[in-house]
């Protein structure tokens, strides 16, 4: 495992404030009526992208979730081809035919965000077989839900890979609701991880807002599988501080909730720490935050600016020719 | 020329493609040790070993989800499916996953993936084990569907479908597996998307599938000697459609009479009949007859069984119907 030195560190926290300010962004654009159809927003769960893909070359895999906009940033995609395919422009990921949830680059390994809960976990195990096949190093780490963890999806994928000892990486991001369902009412475990013994793969639990031990954690998984010891069920514990989707009024929780996980943000506990130990200076964090921002007001206007996909277009790319 | 099964037309295709191209690999439920519940993979875990011809647990989501997986990462995955009729399994992975990445993701993706199944009635199979489903896969954009009726086809078509940049559905019939045909020597495919005029005559076109070729031809054997002569037309691809052959035939007899296993509401028989109905309205001098399984599900008892789904007398009965 890389460690955890000053270059690392400010990758790292540069990821998650790009994916913070993403969000924010499109949130805001959505709310204005700037962007066609929904949108789910990661905000509050971006240590567990960052930490987990700051071991991931773009040769590794990854499946993301209907909220994978943080998962694409932190592998490394480009937020003016990502705000682009939210504005449904030519210019974007997907050249306005998927949208919010399909975002992917296969150049950089990102197999695709998911519009179907827990439909990438079985894709993902499918990534993990092919690396395998092809004798590499490699691996795939798969992103899902503690929704996600209920699915056949789910116990089928993660099955499928221990029996045949896959390098995968299950992620499940326990944001504690599956959409507006406590997780109290929709599984029984207390954790999520608990379900590895099913499998009789390693599982553990953590913290999913602290990013030096997501990083850590996650670490010790991937180099695991990179080493072919097969798959591992993780589950970072975090928290969505917006709700479902854009505009959901959120009559499930109380804002009290909201408030005392965002005493929590992951963004702030690494300022902290990193500040507090004398690692990096505000300054220089408070530099990567504007450097964002004009990236992303970049991102926004080349997003206006794209022009709209031909209509042709719609009847294209059904096929490989 | 040498006579082979049309299961060894499946084994056969299946041993030359992978012995052809070293990313063809095959998965799916008891397929290894087994050889398949219909022997279609035996003897290719010999030859090929346990990497490439594995045995998974029952999950069909997980096998087209690993096999879409696989696929993506540049692998020429070959996954099985023991009955179409467990294809509901796996439907998100089929509907929304394997049909659709290459659309959504903008065109990037290459999905060269087979999923290999079997259908149909004739073995007192009941309700969940003999359905003819293939329209639910022709209504989804992103699929190619193949329905071989002969051993010649299942092997060229099978051969031609491995060798695809997309998803293929492809549907064997479990009556099927016995049947013979004459195959060359030498290597051949069949080009996906055309159609074969299996017999060929001036009086009524036939567009029948997979074992409803078989049935159609015996019933226009029939027909032949009381004087009306039948062109029997096997798409052999239902999506896409060849549309060319089965209008120019209908332009030569200017009658169709459509034969299909499944049930009838919006099947492919259905989509037959609306496409000459829409492109070929003026060739027609009778309406158009369907020749379904009854809208049942399939009905246990061998006698039952017969009775739902079509006959050569109901094709002879619906022929003499249009050519009154």
């Amino acid at each position: 495992m890389k460690a955890l030195d000053k270059p690392l560190l400010l990758e790292i926290y540069r990821k998650m404030v790009a994916v913070r300010t993403f969000e924010e962004t499109a949130a805001e654009l959505f709310l204005k009526g700037q962007l066609p159809g929904f949108l789910h927003c990661y905000i509050g769960e971006e240590a567990v992208a960052a930490g987990v893909c700051a071991h991931l070359t773009p040769q590794d895999m990854i499946t993301s979730t209907h909220r994978g906009h943080g998962h694409a940033v932190a592998k490394g995609a480009r937020l003016d081809m990502m705000m682009a395919e939210l504005f449904a422009k030519e210019t974007g990921y997907c050249h306005g035919k998927g949208g919010s949830m399909h975002i992917a680059d296969l150049d950089l390994g990102i197999l695709g965000a998911n519009g179907i809960v827990g439909a990438g976990v079985p894709i993902a195990t499918g990534a993990g077989l092919a690396l395998k096949m092809k004798g590499s190093d490699r691996v795939t780490v798969a992103f899902f839900g503690d929704g996600g963890s209920n699915t056949g999806a789910f116990y089928e994928g993660v099955n499928l890979a221990a029996v045949w000892d896959l390098p995968v990486v299950f992620l499940c991001e326990n944001n504690q609701y599956a959409e507006s369902t406590p997780r109290a009412t929709h599984q029984k475990v207390k954790y999520v991880s608990d379900r590895a013994a099913a499998f009789n793969i390693p599982g553990e639990t953590l913290d999913g807002m602290d990013v030096f031990e997501v990083y850590q954690k996650t670490g010790e998984a991937i180099g695991r599988a990179r080493a072919g010891g097969g798959p591992t069920l993780l589950e970072a514990r975090t928290y969505r501080f917006m709700g479902h989707f854009v505009g959901d009024p959120q009559p499930y929780r109380t804002k009290e909730e909201v408030e005392e996980w965002k005493k929590r943000d992951p963004i702030v506990l690494f300022r902290q720490r990193v500040i507090g130990e004398g690692k990096i200076g505000a300054t220089e964090l408070d530099a990567i935050d504007a450097a964002i921002k004009k990236e992303m007001e970049a991102a926004v206007q080349f997003a206006r600016e794209s022009p709209e996909p031909e209509v042709e277009a719609a009847l294209q790319d059904i096929f490989t020719e | 020329m040498r006579k082979i099964t049309y299961r060894e037309g499946v084994v056969e295709a299946l041993r030359e493609e992978m012995r052809r191209d070293e990313r063809v690999f095959l998965l799916g439920e008891d397929i290894a040790e087994f050889g398949g519940s219909y022997k279609t993979t035996q003897g290719l875990l010999q030859e090929f070993g346990k990497e490439r011809v594995r045995n998974t647990p029952i999950s069909e989501a997980a096998i087209v989800g690993a096999a879409l997986g696989s696929a993506l990462l540049g692998m020429r995955p070959v996954a099985e499916l023991m009955y179409i009729d467990f294809a509901g399994i796996a439907m998100d992975q089929i509907v929304n996953q394997t049909a659709k990445v290459k659309y959504m993701f903008g065109g990037k993706a290459k999905v060269p993936l087979v999923i290999r199944t079997q259908g149909g009635t004739g073995r007192s199979s009941a309700a969940q084990h003999a359905q003819s489903l293939e329209a639910w896969f022709v209504h989804v954009p992103g699929l190619k569907v193949v329905q071989p009726s002969t051993a010649y086809d299942v092997k060229g078509l099978l051969k031609a479908s491995i060798r695809d940049d997309n998803p293929v559905f492809f549907i064997e019939h479990k009556l099927l597996y016995t049947t013979t045909s004459e195959i060359p020597d030498e290597d051949y495919i069949i080009p996906l998307g055309k159609a074969d005029v299996k017999r060929e005559g001036s009086d009524v076109t036939i567009v029948a599938t997979s074992r409803m070729v078989h049935l159609s031809l015996a019933a226009a054997d029939r027909l032949a000697a009381e004087g009306i002569q039948c062109e029997v037309v096997d798409p052999r691809t239902l999506s896409p459609l060849d549309e060319e052959t089965i209008l120019t035939s209908v332009g030569k007899t200017n009658k169709l009479v459509v034969v299909c296993e499944a049930t009838p509401q919006c099947s492919f028989a259905s989509e037959v009949a609306a496409v000459v109905a829409e492109k070929g309205f003026d060739l027609l001098d009778a309406p158009i007859q369907r020749v379904t399984s009854m809208h049942t599900p399939t009905p246990f008892a061998p006698k039952l069984e017969k009775f739902v789904t079509p006959s050569e007398e109901k094709i002879i009965a619906a022929v003499k119907k249009v050519v009154g």
